[in-house]
């Protein structure tokens, strides 16, 4: 292959290095209002009385929008396919509130200060409610979050908000209880995993204005651009018609922009007043008020035979989904459907729980969706039990995991939200990737713990991790070939480009299948007038589904230009020789770039555009795994990540070093839920660290050594053998570091994060016990 | 007030208020290189050169630079033509909207040590957060242009 | 942060004087960490063109400016070898060298943070402050002096001695505060040993002190016994960032690794 396969720089890097124009925010128009949100102080309240009218008598004020500017209209803020498996439990603006930052009244100014100004001068009178701040307390307590009577679930989710309930789900194979008692050793566990928050650089930013048709554009840093239009619309009762939604560059997302945000406040505002109207988050309003990852409680029960056999596994799910219910059942559902396959062998596996309301930001989508919390809670149990039982945990995850030609009765029970779809691992190297992680980090030579001087120690541990490639009969991408005169291409594609490289990499799709170089594929994406339908960057689908989209219309772009290519020679479409570049029958040739002059101008003249879709029927997993190496200093507890490897089975990296990227990324991503970060709240259900001094993501100081190599895989149905690479990368740390902390100091951590505090803890408590 | 500022080499004059951040100003100004990411000098998109030295323009007030020069990435477009080839080749560069900065960063650490070693080049780095990339190419692409290989 | 106006003065005098002439004035020093107060300041005083960044090296001292950068001082020749280098290896942990190049050495001392970096290797040197009409203040005396009356500082002054030191900061991140941080100076046979971020203002541990200085000899011994009483004498608290038995114990730590390092 002369374009896939190789690391090429992204096509829009240089650009954004050097400064230009590009993200959401440098396209406002630069006489937009200024739209800031009153945030409820209180964690539950009801707005007895709001009285606007100092603000709205306030030099500069255009607008002041409150709960009675809008019909009760639920909706989700997930960005999801339609009908979504959210519950419509959010209101525009509501009487209630119910959480510290939720949305209380908007403000629309002519500048910033006068709409902070503005804001200080709306005056409420609270009924402030009591509220549910752990959600180990919330089902079926006598508080109600949700009491009102107007939202719904769009089919059954296990939705009852009369228990605080957002979902609920339960699956069993086989019969776990009677598998468990015939295992020689079971082994009960219980593990905690925190809120985390997503901390792309840019913060969320909207801004909207009226076009000279009279209708709304919207510039938003988005990863799912139709389901925002959707939601628009649908919320606001607005024709879909007059509504076009533009993403521009994107600073970052990782499920975080897969959620509606200013969006219909900035679009009421236009709407209204007929002005322009931007909005940026503050840094403190992208902790506080808007998403965070699920914190759950996993109870994890695993039965084993005397010789390695792993037989079952019982896994009881308890998750926050906070205020609101987005991603509520599909985050939890993906915490067993994208771990527990993994162990393939068993005779039976149970996996159930709720998903329950708190009083606290809403969590939502987060790269991993449910798979980081289940891999950490299975992964240190696995090597939990394989203490039990004196084994090898490497020895005994390569006898009881997924192989290649394998599948698991999962896979056809559980999808997201819905019924599941079976499917057999046609790629699956992940026996290479546990062998040759081994080799890497020099597992032998260092397996359980090298002591160092100076009361230091070394540890190392590992784990494995699946995820999948898009959503099997739910997602669909489409992508659009444009032959132009001089033989290039425009490539338009709904695929929503968040800084993962995707334009980059459908652009090598599309020019490998057109024999082309990446230099000719004008690639635009993301434009609901302009670019057709895509369902948005998330559950690890770009690469796969909407590259299968942009190999379809690219290979059909190739067998139009051979056809008026015959025609322009005089051949027969059998005849043709085509390399990308010229077109030869015989003695007769036309180049690609003569042959795309003549239908522009001369003879047989039309445009060459083609459209093509991709609806996919699996989700191919890609698998790692993943190997850490920790020094603990065993006087303070402190914990440095030495170093982590990675082996990966993404079927053929598109991008080879795209493809790192997004591993690495992930793996730090995870190394900070593993060990840095956790979103804390006050005892009143106040932010406590909602700011870069006090939420501590990884800085480059502590990433000491990373290893990252790919295993040679080829998955049929993707593009190019192509498999997702998105989300992978994320799910491992925490399992591996706290089995490598395990390993180096006999401290098991399982409450995330692993904290040099809940080491040394440890530490001092095993020296007790001596 | 007014203050007298030369902004990538072109002298000017700029209207504010006496409580204006230096972000604030030279995004109302177009300078549209200067990223907004966290208001509290933390996570770096906003790096300007203030003198040649880099400061996090989120937190410096516009009323301070008057009589001084400011850089941004517009002003030292040759060297972030050049890095960015090196982010190029080893991926670092992902949604790039820390760039900008970053590329002011490594400019001014450039100028100050032109040998730096690894710990000095994530020392000087500290401030200018990435949640991309995982820091390791970005790390390899500066040693590479700082050794001009 | 809300500021009404703003003025560049000419003169220490004409600063102090608009300084004390409103409650809401106030100096504006590097102003990095401004934007996290809720404050209103009715003139922000900028003092740059005083010239008091400038460090000056005299035989016995370094005389640095108040409005000196934590960077300008972090890269001071001559202070870098000074007490071992302590100061420049503790300004180097702080936050990234952006910030440093903003926030000044009198601007961090005046505000008297709990989480100061620049405050606990300075307490375990021979440090005076010298003030505009209060004159000159040990850097001890001002910690714990209770004088609210508003005054420039000027002048920051660090007397050469032959001694050694040592400083640790525990943080979680490049870019966290500490969570503890301890100085260790020993000059002669003197000890000091400093806590800071406990998470309150810096302390000597002046129990610790005295039973170190009072022995014979440094032996091992001695430095458990050290760390022993520091543990026991210093207040220590909980907050989000980590609990009072966990702060206490990773001074001890550091204490004894001091300890050791400086009788090298």
């Amino acid at each position: 292959m002369k374009v896939v396969k190789h690391a090429l720089p992204s096509v829009d890097g240089k650009g954004l290095m050097m400064g230009r124009p590009a993200y959401t925010d440098d396209l406002a128009d630069p006489n937009s209002l200024i739209v800031k949100v009153l945030r409820s102080p209180h964690a539950y309240a009801k707005i007895v009385k709001i009285d606007t009218s100092k603000a709205e008598a306030l030099e500069g004020v255009e607008i002041v929008l409150t709960y009675k500017d809008f019909d009760r209209r639920p909706h989700t803020r997930a960005g999801q396919g339609f009908p979504e498996p959210s519950p419509y439990d959010k209101f525009v603006l509501d009487q209630w509130v119910r959480y510290i930052g939720d949305e209380t009244a908007c403000v629309a100014a002519v500048d910033e200060k006068t709409a902070e100004a503005a804001l200080k001068l709306i005056e409420i009178e609270w009924d402030i409610l009591e509220p549910i701040l752990d959600f180990e307390t919330a089902l079926d307590n006598e508080i109600l979050i949700h009491p009102e009577p107007e939202i719904f679930e769009n089919f059954p989710i296990g939705f009852d908000p009369k228990r605080n309930l957002a979902a609920a789900y339960s699956m069993e194979v086989g019969n776990v209880e009677d598998s468990l008692k015939e295992c020689d050793v079971v082994l009960e566990a219980q593990f905690y995993t925190q809120a985390q928050a997503h901390a792309a650089m840019e913060p969320h930013t909207v801004n909207a204005r009226m076009d000279y048709q009279n209708r709304l554009v919207l510039y938003t840093s988005t990863q799912a651009p139709f389901h925002i239009r959707r939601i628009v619309s649908q919320s606001l009762d607005f024709p879909m018609s007059r509504i076009r939604v533009i993403k521009p560059r994107v600073g970052g997302g990782f499920g975080g922009k897969q959620h509606i945000h200013g969006e219909l406040l900035v679009s009421t505002v236009t709407i209204k007043t007929g002005k322009p109207a931007k909005m940026v988050y503050t840094r403190k309003e992208v902790f506080e008020s808007s998403f965070q990852r699920h914190p759950m409680r996993l109870d994890i029960k695993l039965g084993a035979m005397k010789d390695g056999t792993l037989k079952a596994i019982n896994c009881h799910i308890l998750s926050d989904t906070g205020a609101y219910g987005e991603h509520a059942l599909t985050v939890f559902m993906v915490a067993g459907a994208k771990v527990l396959p993994l162990y393939n062998k068993v005779d039976s596996v149970k996996f159930y729980g709720d998903v329950v309301y708190t009083n606290h930001t809403s969590a939502g989508a987060y790269r991993g969706y449910g798979a980081i919390q289940g891999n950490f809670a299975i992964e240190s149990a696995i090597d939990m039990l394989c203490e039990k039982l004196g084994a090898d945990p490497i020895e005994f995850r390569e006898k009881n995991m997924m192989l290649k030609d394998e599948t698991s009765p999962i896979f056809a029970i559980m999808g997201e939200g819905t019924e599941g779809t079976a499917m057999n691992m046609e790629s699956c190297e992940l026996g290479y990737c546990v062998s040759r992680g081994q080799e890497l980090l020099k597992w032998k030579e260092k397996y359980p713990r090298v002591e160092l001087a100076d009361s230091k120690v070394r540890g190392v541990g590992m784990a494995i991790a699946m995820q999948g490639s898009g959503i099997p009969y739910i997602d669909m991408a489409s992508a659009t070939v444009k032959l132009n005169d001089d033989g290039f291409y425009n490539l338009l594609v709904g695929a929503t480009d968040i800084g993962q490289g995707s334009d980059t990499v459908l652009a090598q799709i599309a020019a490998e299948a057109l024999e082309t170089t990446l230099d000719k594929i004008i690639v635009y994406s993301s434009d609901s007038d302009l670019t057709p339908f895509d369902t948005g960057a998330y559950a690890s689908s770009t690469t796969y589904v909407s590259g299968n989209a942009v190999f379809k219309a690219a290979m059909d772009m190739k067998r139009a230009i051979v056809k008026e290519g015959a025609l322009a020679l005089g051949v027969k479409f059998e005849d043709i020789e085509y390399d990308g570049v010229v077109l030869k029958a015989g003695d007769k040739e036309i180049t690609l770039k003569a042959l795309s002059n003549r239908l522009y101008y001369s003879e047989d003249q039309k445009q060459l555009m083609i459209t093509n879709s991709y609806f996919g029927t699996k989700s191919p997993p890609p698998f790692m795994a993943g190997f850490a190496e920790v020094e603990i200093d065993t006087e303070t507890g402190e914990i440095k990540i030495v170093e982590y490897v990675s082996v990966v089975d993404c079927g053929t990296p598109i991008n080879l070093s795209l493809a790192k990227g997004q591993v690495e990324g992930g793996i730090v991503q995870g190394i900070g839920m593993a060990v840095y970060e956790e979103v804390l709240y006050t005892k009143k259900g106040k932010s406590i660290n909602n700011n870069f001094l006090n939420y501590h993501i990884p800085t480059r100081k502590e990433i000491n050594k990373l290893t990252t190599e790919f295993a040679e895989s080829y998955e049929e149905s993707g593009p190019f053998g192509a498999k997702s690479v998105g989300e992978i990368g994320i799910d491992t740390p925490p399992a591996a570091i706290a089995n490598a902390v395990y390993n180096a100091v006999g401290v098991r951590i399982q409450t995330l994060p692993i904290t040099p505090e809940k080491i040394l803890a440890g530490i001092l408590a095993n020296k007790a016990k001596k | 007030m007014k203050v007298n500022v030369k902004v990538n080499g072109q002298n000017k004059v700029f209207n504010i208020e006496p409580g204006d951040y230096l972000l604030d100003t030279l995004r109302k100004e177009n300078y549209l290189s200067v990223k907004k990411g966290c208001d509290n000098s933390s996570c770096g998109v906003c790096t300007v050169l203030f003198d040649g030295k880099p400061i996090k323009s989120c937190s410096l007030l516009t009323a301070k630079i008057e009589g001084h020069e400011v850089i941004t990435v517009e002003g030292i477009q040759k060297e972030a033509d050049k890095l960015s080839d090196y982010f190029g080749a080893e991926g670092a560069d992902q949604c790039g909207y820390c760039t900008p900065g970053m590329a002011l960063s490594v400019y001014a650490l450039k100028e100050e040590n032109s040998n730096p070693s690894d710990e000095e080049i994530k020392e000087y780095l500290t401030g200018n957060l990435c949640r991309c990339t995982g820091y390791q190419s970005q790390h390899i692409a500066i040693r590479n242009y700082l050794e001009d290989k | 942060m809300k500021i009404n106006g703003y003025q560049t003065v000419k003169s220490l005098e004409e600063a102090y004087n608009l300084l004390n002439e409103n409650k809401q004035n106030a100096i504006v020093a590097g102003g990095a960490w401004m934007r996290l107060s809720s404050k209103v300041i009715e003139t922000a005083i900028d003092l740059s063109g005083l010239e008091l960044d400038q460090i000056v090296e005299t035989k016995d001292t370094f005389e640095i400016g108040a409005m000196a950068t934590l960077r300008q001082v972090e890269k001071q020749e001559g202070l870098k070898e000074l007490y071992n280098g302590v100061l420049s290896k503790a300004l180097s942990k702080i936050m990234g060298v952006p910030i440093r190049n903003v926030a000044t050495i009198g601007g961090s001392i005046i505000g008297k943070y709990s989480f100061s970096d620049v405050l606990t290797p300075l307490v375990v040197m021979n440090v005076e402050l010298e003030f505009y009409k209060k004159g000159i203040i040990s850097l001890e005396d001002f910690l714990v002096s209770k004088d609210r009356s508003k005054d420039i500082l000027v002048k920051v002054v660090i007397k050469k001695e032959e001694a050694k030191a040592y400083f640790h900061k525990m943080q979680k991140t490049g870019l966290d505060f500490a969570v503890v941080n301890v100085a260790i100076s020993k000059k002669a046979d003197t000890f000091k040993i400093a806590v800071g971020a406990r998470p309150s203002l810096v302390k000597f541990a002046l129990e610790a002190m005295a039973f170190v200085n009072g022995a014979k000899e440094v032996t091992e011994e001695v430095i458990l016994k050290t760390a022993d009483i520091a543990g026991k004498e210093l207040k220590f608290g909980t907050n989000s960032k980590a609990s009072e038995e966990y702060r206490r114990n990773i001074a001890m730590a550091y204490i004894k690794r001091g300890l050791r390092e400086v009788i090298k």
